[in-house]
């Protein structure tokens, strides 16, 4: 017995240790808020003013989500006054002075949404009932922006959507507490359809590889109505699972289909694996039906780009805002993010930092935290500065309305973030459309209790 | 009341369990975990992990595919949202039984066959379910993007007392609204009850069969039973504790998406019991919660946390724990989690309820002593 005695008092000593570690690392998080019984959800009582940054640490859409997060505590700095201020000097609304939100200092917490609906929701239901966050951003796959964005309005807390493409965001799934200032699938195709006409020709039969859930059905819809308005064909849509890391499956029947484009409604590293697999089974040096064989990327950002490398050149897609832009708000983020990370923001990074503005804004000139006033500054609110020109914040479906840019994959980058050419600019006329076409309800203004 | 008795032991431990169970908000409070949409989840998944050691813990047949019946009550209670009524009683009834339902179709087939053999095929009735949920059924699952309710749904039963309001509605009880705390309750009681339930099994003669099966199924053919009835009867009983805990999931947050049914997430069920001990009644509950926590808070600890935790330290020290430690934190989860696991494997075999059961007998005090002493003769007999 003496030998199991001897046992047993190791472990315990081993199992004494890793509890006390445990102890010594929680108990410093000890939270006593009293969050319950205020005038709306999670009002910020003290000199300081919580956000919940809610993006995607691991899953397809990492890299996004990375980007997103800095730019994310970038735009914190630039609120409480720290670095050079980034856009908020030349933002149209004179509100933002560096001194917090409505003169509370700005924290934030973070989370990681896995790029899944469920785990977002987890995390996101932490930040606002545990940690106490007035608003949350993030998103990075439609999918989880559209959970969120359901949630948030259910616990009356706004979503300020960053990365999300997808029509229904601010289309069927509208809520009256989630805003989007990124630009939708439908634009899209209103910007790249006559792209493509113009490039490739009008008889042209093209193959659509889609990501299988909102964002890629979408897109897919959209990218087909502009495509086939220009006289093309669609020969045939195949849906793929999101992450599914090989291509080379849906890519294969591609060769023998009898189209000569084909369209990849693919994104981050998604996006990445299939243009470079689709590259490297010859695809961009084929020719089908007497033409060069074409490849086409809907959404792309500068992160899809570094990934895929080569791949990228001369493959069109449209951007929501590009680094190399030249008015002076973009000048202004991409050198302050420059400056502090060595590399140019994405547009994951540019959409999520003007919305962390648009919101400190909205609260300012609101003059209160409480959502429904901060609603109804942002809808139907005109700004200028943020790196997209005027921009228009519309009231009926909470999605902005700018310009869209078509981009290219530089031939011959200069340099390894120089990867992206804007070759056209779709005025924001033109991308306007009837919200009446998506349908939706945005909901009620009452805000919720958590 | 014949059905409500059990042994004094166990009605100690069912008490304990209660206690603690329902003081969570309090005691759960230092740990930054006390709040609604995690204590739902520590409940939850009890329930889970308790049914699934009713088929793991007493027949030692290791399901490998558990997580499709959760996802299956989950739809379930969200159909039952959309098409009848936002209660969560009748959510509750039908998530249970196509739980049931499900485990019958799936245990009838794969119980055919034991050991690695029934694992694989309760794996692979998972993923197809998984897979039909993903990307074959979307106009019932809605695929990846997740079945939601809408605020056009018919909810033919709600419609008859009334027009619907001007938001989305959210699940009630009889007509009270289900929010945070009071969903948790709900979820708690639900709980106890299962947990009660799940302990009359355990000492109950069709318990003992169970038992039996685990420990020899070859001699229980012999001495004239036939043991699949009752393996099948322990699946389907486990399959309904899921889809309990599907249409909890439901109740307290209405969506339901397919990334529940995932094999990943059969593989969390299984790690639950383990890490805790199987066969044990409290075990896989602690199991349980001790992974979701970790999912929940570690993975939310960021390098800003992390400073303020250590700021105790010197200015270079510091830079170099926080350096270290942020790998096990925040996306690194899983690293911490795998870590727990291997010493718990290596250290405890039985689990955490070994380690608790090997510290009493280190501490021996009187009577618990002698059980001890017994327990550790015949470890299987100590629950």
């Amino acid at each position: 017995m003496s030998f199991k005695k001897r046992g047993i008092s190791r472990r315990s000593v081993m199992k004494t240790g890793l509890a006390g570690i445990l102890a010594t690392g929680v108990s410093p998080m000890m939270f006593s808020r009293g969050a319950w019984g205020q005038e709306f959800c999670n009002a910020p009582t003290g000199d300081t003013v919580t956000l919940g940054f809610n993006v995607p640490l691991t899953g397809a859409y990492a890299d996004e989500g990375a980007d997103e997060l800095r730019a994310f505590e970038l735009a914190v700095e630039h609120l409480n006054g720290e670095g050079d201020g980034g856009m908020i000097p030349t933002f149209s609304s004179d509100t933002l002075t560096g001194n917090g939100i409505l003169g509370k200092r700005v924290e934030f917490v973070t989370g990681d949404t896995q790029t899944q609906s469920d785990a977002a929701r987890d995390s996101a239901r932490r930040m606002v009932e545990r940690d106490g966050a007035v608003m949350i951003s993030g998103g990075s796959s439609s999918g989880v922006a559209i959970a969120v964005q359901g949630l948030c309005q259910e616990m009356g807390v706004i979503f300020m959507a960053a990365l999300t493409h997808s029509n229904d965001t601010t289309g069927k799934d509208k809520r009256r507490y989630g805003f989007r200032h990124f630009f939708n699938a439908y634009q899209t195709g209103v910007g790249l359809g006559p792209q493509l006409g113009a490039a490739y020709g009008p008889d042209r039969r093209a193959y659509h590889l889609t990501a299988d859930y909102t964002w890629g059905w979408t897109t897919e819809e959209s990218v087909m109505a502009a495509t086939e308005a220009q006289g093309w064909e669609t020969v045939e849509t195949v849906r793929t699972p999101v992450g599914a890391g090989d291509f080379s499956q849906y890519i294969t029947p591609v060769l023998n289909s009898g189209a000569d484009v084909l369209i990849l409604n693919h994104y981050g590293f998604d996006g990445i694996n299939s243009l470079t697999q689709a590259v490297q089974f010859g695809l961009k040096d084929r020719q089908a039906n007497g033409k060069d064989f074409k490849i086409v990327l809907p959404l792309v950002s500068d992160l899809m780009a570094a990934g895929a490398g080569d791949a990228m050149q001369e493959v069109y897609g449209t951007s929501n805002w590009y680094w190399s832009l030249q008015d002076e708000g973009s000048k202004a983020f991409t050198a302050s993010f420059g400056a502090k990370y060595g590399q140019p923001p994405s547009q994951a990074a540019h959409t999520s930092y003007v919305q962390t503005l648009l919101y400190a804004d909205a609260v300012e000139r609101a003059g209160t935290f409480y959502p429904p006033e901060v609603i109804r500054a942002l809808e139907d609110y005109e700004f200028d500065g943020l790196g997209n020109g005027p921009t228009l914040y519309r009231g009926s479906d909470h999605q902005c309305f700018k310009d869209v840019y078509v981009v290219q994959g530089k031939a011959e980058p200069s340099n390894q973030f120089d990867l992206l050419e804007v070759v056209n600019t779709a005025s924001r006329d033109s991308v306007t459309y009837d919200p009446a076409i998506f349908g939706g309800e945005l909901g009620p203004y009452d805000p919720g209790m958590c | 009341m014949d059905f409500l008795r059990l042994p004094k032991k166990d009605l100690i431990t069912f008490a304990v369990f209660s206690v603690v169970v329902l003081t969570m908000p309090i005691w759960l409070q230092p740990f930054g975990a006390a709040y609604p949409g995690l204590m739902q989840k520590f409940v939850i998944f009890a329930i889970l992990a308790v049914g699934f050691n009713i088929l793991f813990g007493l027949t030692g047949y290791l399901s490998f595919g558990h997580a499709a019946f959760l996802g299956v009550g989950s739809y379930t209670a969200v159909w039952s949202f959309k098409l009848l009524t936002m209660d969560a009683i009748p959510a509750l009834i039908f998530a249970v039984v196509m739980g049931g339902v499900f485990a019958l179709a799936i245990g009838y087939v794969s119980l055919r066959r034991s050991g690695i053999y029934f694992s694989i095929l309760t794996l692979a009735f998972a993923q197809m379910s998984y897979n039909l949920a993903y990307s074959v059924l979307t106009p019932i699952t809605n695929g990846e993007t997740a079945l939601q309710l809408a605020r056009t749904d018919p909810r033919i039963i709600d419609g008859l007392f009334g027009e619907a309001g001007a938001g989305l509605p959210s699940p009630s009880l009889l007509g009270a609204n289900l929010n945070g705390f009071e969903a948790f309750y709900l979820c708690a009681v639900v709980l106890l009850v299962s947990f009660f339930i799940a302990q009359k099994i355990f000492v109950s003669p069709f318990g003992m069969m169970l038992r039996a099966i685990k420990s020899n199924q070859t001699r229980m053919s012999y001495t004239g039973f036939n043991t699949r009835p009752y393996a099948l009867a322990a699946f389907v009983i486990s399959g309904m504790y899921a889809g309990l805990a599907g249409g909890l999931l439901a109740i307290t947050d209405p969506l339901a998406g397919a990334e529940r049914m995932q094999w990943t997430a059969s593989g969390e069920i299984v790690l639950m019991t383990i890490l805790g001990g199987v066969g044990t009644m409290i075990g896989p509950v602690i199991g349980a919660w001790l992974i979701k926590y970790l999912e929940n808070i570690f993975s939310a600890f960021n390098e800003g946390t992390l400073h303020r935790v250590f700021s105790f330290l010197p200015d270079g020290v510091e830079e170099w724990v926080v350096l270290i430690a942020s790998k096990f934190v925040g996306e690194g989860w899983h690293l911490t989690l795998g870590l727990v696991f291997m010493l718990v494997v290596i250290f405890l075999p039985g689990g955490i309820m070994e380690g608790v059961r090997r510290l009493r007998a280190a501490f021996p005090s009187g009577s618990s002593a002698r059980r001890n002493r017994r327990n550790e003769l015949n470890p299987s007999a100590a629950e």
